[in-house]
């Protein structure tokens, strides 16, 4: 496929293997923010391809894993109201909520669907006029526009049994409260490439510049994550704390101005909590009063529903890149996808799913034979 | 918020599921569960203990093999089949896999009240059709109805009997470490072709369903002496899976080469688009093939002699250790291990 | 952020940008995408897909660079550049 395998050519792998070993004098701890690079790096084995010193952690890029379990509980509940049909993306279906996932509600008869797009969530409201349609709007910067549009379609549609339940999450907030968090160990970063594509790279300047840290935004392709890795390690060998694009093919410094317009037209940005994080201001996005009408938390009346994490499960420690999935006690034995003690087993970006799948076993007492 | 650095006692999971969930059906870890801890402790023998895709059966001197599929695929109808195909081939490709030749198929059928008719017959004809094309009879049958609203349309089972003509075991004790690893054909086109026609999920493709009968090229395989240690058809779970099962039943390490894999471009799309591993892409055509390695060039000139394996390829061999793994070297070149998918493959976004 | 996979426009419809949209091919698979967040892309361009939405084009002179940047560092020498 064009545009993404040239991308996993092996030779180039090792080009920029051998390239980064020679530049590496020091150990540096680099953090991707994007579960999709998560995803990559353990899919491929990237990592395996790094020098010694150069240690990636994994940040909390993955939107599933840093929606609140409070949010998880209201779908919980607007889901299994008998006259909602109620839409997700698949990546929500087993993030677990206090004592049960959407994937098990729908297991008991409550009408849960899978879209692959927040549109298909609105023609299905225009289809089903007797239903409640909501649809569960997650994501980072990148699925905004989409989501947005999917208000604004709505709104054009006068539909008055849609709405969206909105867990937006912005990177840039969340970023900066993992720099000034005490104990962070990050030195530089690979940002998260398809946020970027939308936003640009602009927001990251100020914190390169604050907290003296290399940002590189970074697509998800083993030769990008390659390549961003290289370039931050070496401005971190060679003293500088820039950001740079190392995915140029899909981002602009600007981003994509019209998606953005749309996003604020629809969106204002608002405090959210993350998962395993806490609260953070400004961090989020929620839809602006003129559009509340789609707000599935005033429609189900849920705005005054709480519910507190519970203590036991440190994915949180993991999305702050203070921990890997393995160290943690439970990862395997009592935390596997089958039975997850929090999203980031959970979700298919989530580290400790990303671990679980394709690592289990340490690769370095498997002899492979080869 | 309390992230907890102090230690913590691990809490009860949330699963030991009280439901059945749809992972339970997916082939993956929840499938396994649920053999594991409820269907093989109930039924104990050492047929159900070889863990194979088929029973091998002694019967009044006769060594025969028996299998039973049900298929419950939704939609009913898709590019390249429908569940009739399905309902045939799947078995027959089942007794093929113990090495036996497929002779004669039961089938139930568990039918929703208000199917049209025609639908049903269109059904029973590609049935028809498959049996001839696979040289299987149906000689015995059941009908039911239920509920409106209880079906999904239809459900039917198959279940087969074939004569195992030769002395070998075919299982996965029998795969030895030295064995070399061969994959009939490329992989993932049955289980797009599904997505691609179910609602919400629409893509337009030519993307076809891989459904054939695989008993000619593997009765081959016997006829021509090659020691054949096991064969598996992929089926939901995909390739993956088949390697997983293998690995376990056979406490041996088995080695892929990613690259050998053979995927083709629409399918990758498709995956691609919705983040899907082809590995994990059900098929209903493609088997893979242990056998030693001194046999294995025979093997691939008897399989390229068959339509449906003429794309066969090696794939990888069988180590000693570690036991049960199943690794994968990357096309990068980096290794990772291959486990079973817990629950089915979603459509994701990130 | 997520998984946004390239492909490339085969078909183009819509007059108003907020209803634009069209046909991109996955190598050989086709969906339908909202194109309005890619005004300027046209039939034959390759967009990045996110969730059924284009959000940015495939800049082509950009996408060796990769490649250019190895070859820079001498660590490309002995290899053909892969096929685009």
């Amino acid at each position: 496929m064009k545009f993404i395998d040239e991308y996993r050519d092996g030779d180039a792998a090792a080009g920029f293997a051998r390239a980064l070993a020679r530049i590496t004098t020091r150990p540096w701890t680099l953090m991707e923010v994007c579960g999709g690079q998560t995803h990559a790096i353990v899919k491929f084995g990237v990592d395996e391809l790094l020098p010694k010193g150069v240690t990636l952690v994994h940040g909390p890029g993955c939107p599933v894993c840093v929606t609140p379990l409070e949010l998880i509980e209201k779908a919980l509940i607007i889901a299994s109201r008998p006259e909602v049909t109620f839409c997700s993306f698949g990546d929500m279906l087993r993030v677990p909520g206090l004592s049960t996932d959407l994937l098990s509600v729908k297991a008991a008869g409550a009408d849960v669907r899978i879209v692959y797009s927040p549109l298909d969530a609105v023609e299905l409201a225009r289809t089903l006029p007797d239903r409640e349609v909501v649809f569960f709007a997650v994501g980072f910067e990148t699925t905004a526009p989409a989501n947005a549009m999917a208000v604004f379609q709505a709104a054009r549609h006068q539909l008055a049994n849609f709405s969206m339940l909105v867990s937006h999450v912005l990177v840039p907030p969340a970023m900066e409260a993992l720099l000034s968090a005490e104990g962070s160990r990050v030195q530089g970063f690979l940002a998260a490439g398809h946020v970027c594509t939308v936003m640009g790279f602009t927001e990251y300047e100020p914190l390169a510049a604050k907290y003296k840290v290399p940002i590189v935004v970074t697509g998800f392709e083993p030769l990008d994550i390659l390549q961003g890795v290289y370039m931050c390690v070496k401005q971190l060998e060679g003293g500088r704390a820039e950001v740079e694009n190392q995915y140029a093919r899909a981002v602009r410094r600007q981003g994509n101005v019209p998606a953005q317009q749309l996003v604020r037209q629809m969106f204002e940005v608002v405090p959210r909590k993350w998962r395993g994080v806490g609260e953070i201001p400004a961090s989020g996005l929620g839809l602006r009063a003129e559009y509340r009408r789609f707000d599935a938390e005033v429609r189900f009346d849920l705005e005054n529903t709480h519910a507190d994490e519970p203590p036991e499960c440190l994915s949180g420690l993991i999305m702050q890149g203070r921990m890997k999935p393995h160290e943690c006690p439970a990862f395997g034995t009592s935390c596997t996808p089958e039975h997850p003690l929090g999203a980031t087993m959970v979700s298919s970006e989530g580290a400790c799913a990303a671990y679980y799948r394709y690592r289990r076993v340490r690769v370095d007492t498997v002899s492979t034979g080869n | 918020m309390s992230t907890n650095e102090t230690g913590f006692g691990c809490p009860l999971p949330i699963g030991r599921h009280s439901r059945v969930l749809l992972a339970h059906g997916g082939g993956g870890q929840l499938t396994s569960q649920l053999l594991e801890q409820l269907f093989i402790p109930a039924f104990r023998n050492d047929a159900l203990a070889e863990r194979h895709d088929g029973a091998r059966l002694s019967m009044g001197g006769a060594t025969v093999a028996f299998s039973t599929d049900s298929f419950v695929v939704r939609p009913l109808f898709f590019a390249g089949g429908d569940i009739g195909t399905l309902a045939v081939n799947g078995t027959v490709n089942d007794l093929a896999m113990c090495g036996a030749r497929p002779q004669y198929l039961s089938c139930g059928f568990i039918i929703e009240e208000g199917l049209a008719l025609e639908v049903l017959e269109r059904v029973v004809d590609s049935m028809r059709l498959a049996a001839a094309a696979a040289g299987v009879a149906l000689v015995t049958g059941d009908t039911k109805v239920v509920d409106r609203g209880k079906g999904d349309g239809l459900y039917i089972n198959t279940a087969g009997i074939g004569l195992i003509e030769h002395g070998l075991v075919v299982a996965p004790s029998s795969v030895r470490a030295g064995d070399l690893i061969i994959l009939s054909g490329d992989i993932g086109r049955h289980g797009m072709a599904v997505m691609a026609a179910r609602e919400g999920l629409e893509f337009e493709s030519a993307i076809e369903s891989d459904c054939a009968p695989v008993a000619a090229p593997v009765l081959d395989l016997l006829e021509a002496g090659v020691e054949v240690h096991c064969l598996r058809d992929l089926t939901r779970g995909g390739l993956a899976s088949a390697l997983v099962e293998i690995a376990e039943a056979s406490r041996l390490q088995l080695a892929i080469d990613e690259t050998a894999v053979a995927v083709r471009d629409d399918v990758r799309g498709a995956c691609e688009i919705l983040g899907f591993d082809p590995m994990y892409v059900a098929n209903e055509g493609r088997f893979i093939a242990l056998v030693p390695e001194t046999g294995a060039d025979l093997a691939m000139r008897v399989l390229a002699r068959h339509e449906v394996s003429r794309a066969a390829v090696l794939i990888g061999r069988v180590g000693a250790a570690p036991e049960g793994l199943v690794t994968l070297r990357s096309r990068i070149g980096a290794t990772r291990v291959v486990d079973r998918l817990s629950g089915e493959q979603l459509p994701r976004i990130c | 952020m997520c998984l946004a996979i390239p492909g490339r426009i085969v078909t183009i419809d819509g007059v108003d940008p907020m209803l634009r949209s069209g046909k991109v091919d996955f190598a050989g698979i086709q969906k339908r995408v909202n194109l309005s967040y890619v005004p300027e892309a046209r039939v034959g361009d390759y967009v990045l897909v996110h969730v059924g939405f284009a959000i940015s084009t495939v800049d082509e002179s950009e996408a060796a660079q990769v490649f250019e940047y190895l070859k820079a560092m001498g660590d490309l020498t002995e290899i053909e550049e892969p096929p685009s």
